[in-house]
């Protein structure tokens, strides 16, 4: 078995924040992903990051994972397991990894992060099991990374803002989007981004819900109806388009099935996208030594998923000897200073308000230590 | 935030909501020459613009959710915020441009690009086509790191309508 000291599960901007932390104070880190590049999400994100300069917002998603993976390169004490899928892992903090062609390896480590991110969530219509139905990041993958288009008129349903970024950069990729579908009173993505597809011809439909998808081998058009305050379908609203994509960009769930399989406590909180593994704030879940970052820890940015991975990686340094009570301290609250900030505005303070809900219910369940 | 604005219904904010946050300059500021116009109206955690601009015209300061604030006097109408900004939602005005036109640089990401003295078609928030507009600078530095700034000139008439062309 091998021995290491940290070992981080996931290379987006969590996984590589916490690893560029750690590490800037001697700790030895593996960052492992089961992709053949790292940056989770941010490789495939081609629009320029809102947020704020320190995070590297203005910068396109994929420059921002490019930089990160220099700061990576240039470190002596991070190695990088790219191709490398973990699929066990115990209270005792040992790992089962995959890494391609190479069969099973186990590790043992000191301290774990989890950054494995966010996965879809889907909606049930029939039809939706046609080819031509998919998640909006599935489209987004086989466009930017693929580079394969995957159909010429789309119908996008979610209006947060992966779906009106998705949708914006289908225009990009030659589609037309003919229409954004959203069930809530208002639109959820930020006005700058609905904007700008809006003054590229795309409409709203509000409140609006898919009926079904049209078509026998593949989506040939899609049946949307418009939906009262009960969310029941108004009849004679129904309206057909024709399309050959119907993306859904409902929502994402923290990927938590190592966590579950680790043994740590799981709270339920809507406002952080679902089940999520309890933690403290410093991003230790209840199984000491086995600390969570970035969207598995609640649905939020980059920004903040970078932030949360430095301090998981600050902490797991620490409690590791590689600096001081007091440093870590001081640098804990650096970072929160920052979150809180990223957090202040109203689009994010029901984040802020799960987070602190969850600071709560882990105080409630741990007595150790 | 008004719920029941056009902004969180339609997508896309009226030039009324703009005047009523604030943030929109003044028909005494745009007499004075190009300034930029700012539509970003939400308190949403983001400031590349701020800090782009070297003449210190565009304030957010803490927390970063802050609405961004134009100082209108402060500003050169140089550009350079436009390409900064993630939302694209920068663009210059200039109402001073000549007798009968305006000028508009707006940020684009599509192609194929317009050419220099093309005729296209200037578009308002909506996306609807208002009238023809004609393509005078087509801005794709290095720096602007693909986001393309389309200078276009335009019927005063519609001032405060046009936002962008439409897509070739
Ligand atoms: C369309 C879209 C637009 C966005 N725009 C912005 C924006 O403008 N600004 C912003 O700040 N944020 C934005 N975000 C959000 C941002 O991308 C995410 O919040 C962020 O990527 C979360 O980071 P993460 O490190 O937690 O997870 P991820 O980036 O998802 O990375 C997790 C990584 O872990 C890997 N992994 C998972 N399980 C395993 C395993 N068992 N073994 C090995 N590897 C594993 C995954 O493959 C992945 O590479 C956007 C998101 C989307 C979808
Ligand atoms: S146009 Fe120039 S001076 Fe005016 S706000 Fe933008 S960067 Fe600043
Ligand atoms: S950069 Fe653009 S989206 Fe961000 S605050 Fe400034 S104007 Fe708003």
């Amino acid at each position: 078995m091998i021995h290491k000291e940290i070992v981080i599960v996931g290379g987006g901007p969590a996984g590589l924040s916490a690893g560029i932390e750690a590490a800037k104070y001697g700790a030895e880190v593996l960052i492992i992903d089961e992709n053949h590049l790292v940056g989770g999400q941010l490789f495939k994100q081609i629009h320029k990051f809102f947020g704020s300069r320190e995070h590297k917002a203005g910068m396109r998603g994929f420059s921002i994972g490019r930089d990160l993976l220099e700061e990576i390169n240039k470190s002596e004490n991070i190695e990088l397991w790219l191709n490398s899928e973990v699929i066990g892992i115990n209270k005792e903090k040992e790992l089962l990894v995959v890494p391609k062609d190479q069969g099973v390896v186990e590790i043992k480590a000191e301290k774990i992060i989890l950054a494995t991110g966010a996965i879809e969530k889907s909606i049930y219509f029939p039809g939706w099991d046609l080819p031509g139905v998919m998640g909006a990041g599935a489209a987004q993958t086989m466009m930017n990374v693929h580079r394969i288009l995957p159909g010429k008129k789309v119908l996008m349903i979610g209006s947060g803002n992966v779906g009106v970024i998705i949708s914006y950069q289908m225009i990009q990729g030659g589609a037309e989007v003919v229409g954004i579908l959203e069930a809530s009173s208002t639109l959820g993505g930020y006005g700058v981004h609905t904007a700008k597809v809006t003054r590229a011809g795309v409409p709203f439909y509000r409140p609006y819900t898919i009926k079904r998808a049209i078509g026998e081998d593949c989506v040939e058009g899609a049946e949307i109806v418009q939906i009262d305050s009960q969310w029941q379908p108004v009849e004679g609203t129904e309206v057909i388009l024709e399309v050959d994509l119907i993306c859904m960009a409902t929502g994402f769930n923290p990927l938590t099935e190592l966590a579950w399989m680790s043994g740590c406590q799981f709270t339920y909180i809507p406002e952080l996208g679902g089940q999520v593994p309890t933690h403290n704030d410093r991003l230790e879940t209840t199984v000491k030594g086995i600390y969570i970052a970035g969207d598995i820890s609640g649905i939020e940015e980059a920004s903040t998923a970078m932030e949360e991975g430095k301090l998981a990686g600050v902490h797991a340094a620490h409690s590791l000897g590689y600096l001081s009570k007091e440093k870590e301290k001081v640098e804990r609250n650096k970072i929160w200073e920052r979150l809180n900030d990223l957090r202040s505005g109203p689009m994010d303070i029901k984040r802020k308000n799960g987070k602190e809900l969850m600071f709560l219910k882990y105080n409630e369940g741990c007595i150790n230590d | 935030m008004i719920d029941d604005s056009n902004l969180k219904t339609k997508g896309f904010p009226t030039l009324e909501e703009l005047k009523r946050l604030g943030t929109y300059p003044s028909d005494e500021a745009f007499m004075k020459g190009p300034i930029a116009v700012i539509e970003c109206i939400e308190e949403i955690p983001c400031n590349p613009c701020e800090e782009t601009c070297i003449k210190g015209a565009i304030k957010i300061g803490k927390p970063i959710t802050n609405l961004p604030r134009l100082n209108t006097t402060k500003c050169s109408g140089c550009s350079f915020c436009i390409s900064s900004c993630p939302g694209l939602a920068i663009y210059i005005k200039d109402y001073t441009y000549s007798e009968k036109e305006a000028l508009i640089i707006f940020p684009y990401e599509f192609l194929p690009l317009p050419k220099v003295n093309e005729e296209v078609i200037a578009v308002d928030r909506e996306g609807q086509s208002i009238c023809k507009g004609s393509v005078i600078k087509v801005n794709n530095n290095k720096a602007n790191d693909n986001t393309v700034l389309i200078s276009m000139v335009y019927s005063k008439e519609y001032f405060h309508d046009i936002v962008a062309m439409k897509r070739l």
